[in-house]
């Protein structure tokens, strides 16, 4: 996975994000984190995209919920370099 | 077990604890909510549910409810714990005690913290049954 969304994005101007999967995703896709290269101004619809080209990705819904550092975010969010971008199941708690 | 905010606990829910942090001589009114695991007739033969969570988040997301939450009841206190790993059938897996100068702000600040907490708490559950183990699956999620 790593630098499959950002082939010549990791040198100048790109950056790297590490993605956290939890639950059933972790599950689905048999690890809880990875990194990513991405190019400059990726944001996290982008992160989506690539993670979509795993096989276990089909049980994403067509837009998960994101969160970029700890908060939701929306697909249009900009990433920068370090970002933790978690890709949040339907939630459960109570 | 991870030294945050202390909103999740992998231990059993003190609520005599939760009460005596409400408590204050200006409380007239206390709304104490337990969030219990439970068996029905469409789940089978639940025994236990396992919580897990992105702790770093829920800690986080947890702490912004609880903001909120005095923000719009200013004269509330307010605590709260939600559960993490294996919760036996009839303990409780999250519990709010919300306390304020009259009933109708502690049960509006209690609804909403709990409403909140299920809507936006990245936590998730898988019931344990005989032999078997599934994910719940739950609400979207998001800010």
């Amino acid at each position: 996975m790593t630098g499959a969304a950002g082939r010549g994005a990791a040198g100048a101007g790109g950056i790297r994000v590490r993605i956290r999967l939890f639950a059933s995703y972790a599950e689905a896709a048999g690890r809880d984190a990875l990194e990513m290269a991405l190019p400059a101004g990726a944001v996290a619809a982008d992160v989506l995209a690539a993670v979509r080209r795993e096989p276990w990705a089909a049980r994403l819904p067509p837009s998960p919920a994101v969160a970029i550092n700890l908060r939701y975010a929306k697909p249009d969010a900009a990433l920068a370099d370090g970002d933790e971008v978690a890709i949040i199941p339907p939630v459960a708690g109570g | 077990m991870w030294a945050m905010s202390g909103w999740l606990t992998d231990r059993p829910i003190d609520v005599a604890a939760l009460l005596a942090d409400v408590a204050s001589a200006g409380t007239g009114g206390t709304v104490l909510f337990l969030g219990t695991v439970r068996r029905s007739e469409d789940d089978g033969p639940v025994e236990s549910i396992e919580y897990s969570a992105y702790e770093e988040m829920a800690e986080a997301e947890l702490g912004r409810i609880v903001d909120e939450a005095r923000t719009q009841w200013p004269g509330a206190r307010i605590a709260l714990r939600h559960r993490t790993g294996l919760v036996p059938l009839g303990e409780p897996s999250v519990a709010i005690a919300a306390a304020a100068p009259h009933r109708a702000e502690a049960y509006a600040a209690s609804r909403f913290l709990i409403e909140e907490t299920k809507r936006r708490a990245p936590i998730w559950k898988k019931e344990r049954l005989a032999g078997e183990a599934r994910w719940v699956e739950g609400r979207p999620g998001g800010g």
